[in-house]
């Protein structure tokens, strides 16, 4: 392959819920980004994007998490995420943190500008037009809140969801409306949390969908934890595993197969 | 309503009680979709809206950048018209104000129009204490006033409540005005309200409004109102007199804001309280207002509430919120409300008012999340064990330590091995 055909560069951030909850979310998008052409490359030196400390006012850590993730990542061509709501971090916080210290702030708007969220990266950047997955199921896609309002997130999903085989897709009344997860909002309310996520359990209900599908990790540990206890059938994925064929496993919150 | 004030520090166990009020909870439901559904119509007529938030937004920083020129400029001009201008720097002297007024005219009796600048004074209990009688004529203020409430939202203060319990407050408080039946359709509660405070409105003395703007080229007030109560307040005569008012007053409150114009948080003075922000907050649409504590709720209740009451005194507001930024999307002048109480969150830290044991427990995770390497090993114990213990089920009923989740939802369960610890390993298999 000459120079000029080089695959861009991919610096995956995996986000600390899927590297500890579930993994197979980042196989499944790594499997996505290599099959529209990228090289992917997994830096060690990451954990968290920093928002437990960012939205609890602890201004200090934030800054250390994220200069060290910025130094991390600053040879790729692009950053991918698979959630909305880290990728906003990167896009929209991680420059604020830095309005007074020019330098750092250089690096942390050059890495904005480098960061995309999976779904809108694929569509607007890969301009990935097929996939050969088939997910045979009545599907309702959630709007996380950080991808929808600071990354305008909406219909890129619902584009790539039409590319699956046997997929349809079915909209929740509400859909621009929280499920309550918030981060550590979400243990440190838990009551007004629990509410929300009823309330988003029984909009999943009323269109009688088989899976729940959505690109932020945090979300749907949320719904599908709440879906579990309500002792809902529904399916719960993260949209990476439907779009890269590897969804036909346990879905969140549900057994491990014995096989 | 000190007592309020202080009571913004249990937000959490009033949230919990609306959350199990069914009363509370239906007036809840029911009003949500209304209110979003008529702004969604009404912005969709609309094409310009966008540009006209960003035109309001422009006006009112205009305005609040050069606030001393327009303030004295309407002083002027309401002199000039025959009115009075009177200057408070707190709610205490604003109501002494105005007690002063009442007494000077002899009044027995108040008509008030809705005003949340009232609420925030406290007006009704400091006349009430020097004799004179207030009447609330704004439907929903006049319905709390009954219940002897405080507003649970800006612009519809009795939202909170059913129309089964307002039947039974006009039913017990009616009596006397010769009213001994229940009503109970919509138009004959309005009717009823509006035979009662029509007396009012002819033996009240003085009449007290608030203002949604000031023409400092006129040195006149606007209201935006949609029962004509306020117009009524303000323009009628006393009995016996043929003309309007022989008297008109004006209070201007600081009461915190001149050191919000200087800071931080200038562009929370755009807000034209008009109730969007809560119409469109899942967690004010859980809780209602009463559980934020004091006359503000909703987003912009929790950006206000700290910077006029102390942020000691309303730990909870800012962080009782997901972030989710809907409120942000729908104000009309653009206030970064999330990120106001996101500003809050860092001045709470700044004060060290965080529970010791959460600040504790971030400062550790965060020491770790600082060294990658290490915080990939130490939490390949957790994810083992929690794959351990939960595996056949595929979730956690119980989790020692997050009863805040597993209380009402399970707790789903990782695989056995990290993602970094899984990748590395394909690495090295690959090499």
């Amino acid at each position: 392959m000459s120079d000029t055909l080089k695959k861009p560069t991919v610096g995956f951030f995996v986000t600390c819920l899927v590297d500890i909850m579930r993994p197979r979310v980042g196989f499944a998008a790594v499997k996505l980004l290599e099959q529209a052409g990228c090289e992917v490359e997994v830096p060690r030196s990451q954990s968290c994007c920093g928002q437990p400390a960012y939205n609890n006012g602890d201004e200090a850590n934030s800054l250390a998490i994220a200069k060290q993730i910025i130094k991390a990542f600053d040879q790729f061509d692009y950053i991918v995420v698979p959630s909305g709501s880290c990728a906003g971090m990167f896009s929209e916080h991680f420059p604020r943190l830095f309005r007074y210290d020019l330098d750092w702030l250089h690096r942390a708007q050059r890495m904005a500008a480098k960061t995309w969220e999976l779904t809108r990266f694929l569509v607007e950047v890969m301009r990935v037009d097929s996939l050969d997955s088939c997910y045979p199921a009545k599907c309702a896609y959630h709007d996380s809140c950080s991808g929808l309002r600071e990354l305008g997130i909406r219909e890129q999903p619902r584009q790539l969801l039409s590319l699956v085989k046997g997929l349809s897709l079915a909209e929740l009344d509400d859909r621009d409306v929280c499920c309550g997860f918030g981060g550590t909002f979400s243990v440190k309310y838990p009551e007004i949390s629990t509410r929300l996520v009823s309330n988003k359990a029984s909009n999943l209900e009323q269109t009688s969908a088989d899976a729940l599908l959505g690109g932020d990790l945090g979300c749907l540990l949320n719904i599908a934890g709440r879906l579990r206890r309500e002792g809902s059938a529904a399916k719960v994925f993260h949209i990476a595993e439907v779009l890269a064929g590897m969804a036909d496993g346990p879905g969140i919150a549900e057994p491990e197969d014995e096989a | 309503m000190t007592q309020a004030a202080t009571s913004a520090a249990v937000f959490k166990s009033k949230a919990r009680e609306a959350l199990s009020d069914p009363a509370l909870q239906q007036a809840m439901d029911r009003a949500k979709g209304g209110f979003v559904g008529a702004r969604r119509i009404a912005v969709e007529d609309l094409a310009e809206f966008d540009s006209l938030r960003d035109t309001a937004r422009d006006i009112k920083d205009h305005v609040l950048n050069h606030l001393d020129l327009y303030l004295e400029r309407y002083e002027r001009k309401t002199i000039e018209n025959g009115g009075h201008v009177h200057w408070a720097q707190t709610a205490e002297e604003a109501c002494q104000i105005v007690k002063k007024i009442c007494l000077d005219a002899d009044a027995r009796l108040v008509a008030k129009g809705k005003s949340m600048v009232s609420e925030e004074m406290e007006l009704n209990r400091v006349l009430e204490e020097a004799g004179i009688e207030v009447a609330e004529t704004d439907l929903g203020e006049y319905i709390i006033q009954l219940a002897g409430e405080s507003p649970s939202h800006i612009i519809a203060p009795a939202i909170h409540k059913t129309r089964e319990q307002i039947t039974e407050l006009f039913y017990e408080n009616h009596k006397s005005h010769g009213f001994s039946e229940r009503v109970t359709r919509r138009e004959a509660i309005v009717n009823e309200a509006r035979a009662v405070l029509r007396s009012v409105f002819a033996r009240a003395d003085v009449g007290i409004t608030g203002a949604n703007f000031l023409i400092a080229e006129s040195g006149a007030n606007v209201i935006v109102t949609n029962e004509g109560n306020g117009d009524l307040s303000s323009t009628l005569p006393r009995e016996g007199e043929v003309e309007g008012p022989t008297e008109y007053h004006v209070v201007l409150l600081d009461n915190g804001r001149s050191a919000m114009l200087a800071g931080r948080y200038q562009s929370m003075l755009r807000c034209i309280r008009c109730g969007a922000c809560l119409n469109h907050c899942p967690v004010y649409s859980a809780v209602g207002g009463h559980a934020y504590g004091w006359v503000y709720p909703g987003p912009m209740g929790s950006v206000l509430t700290p910077l006029m009451q102390g942020f000691d005194r309303s730990y909870d507001l800012p962080n009782a919120c997901t972030l989710n930024g809907r409120c942000n999307e729908v104000c009309p002048v653009r206030i970064p409300l999330s990120d106001m109480l996101r500003k809050h969150r860092f001045e709470q830290y700044r004060r060290n008012l965080n529970p010791w044991l959460g600040r504790r427990l971030l400062s550790l995770w965060a020491w770790f999340a600082r060294r990658p390497r290490l915080y990939q090993g130490i939490v390949a114990l957790p994810v083992w064990l929690m794959n351990r213990f939960g595996r056949g089920q595929g979730v956690l009923r119980r989790l020692p330590g997050a009863g805040g989740w597993t209380g009402s939802r399970d707790m789903a369960v990782p695989e056995k091995r990290t993602f970094q610890v899984q990748w590395q390993a394909k690495r090295d298999n690959g090499k």
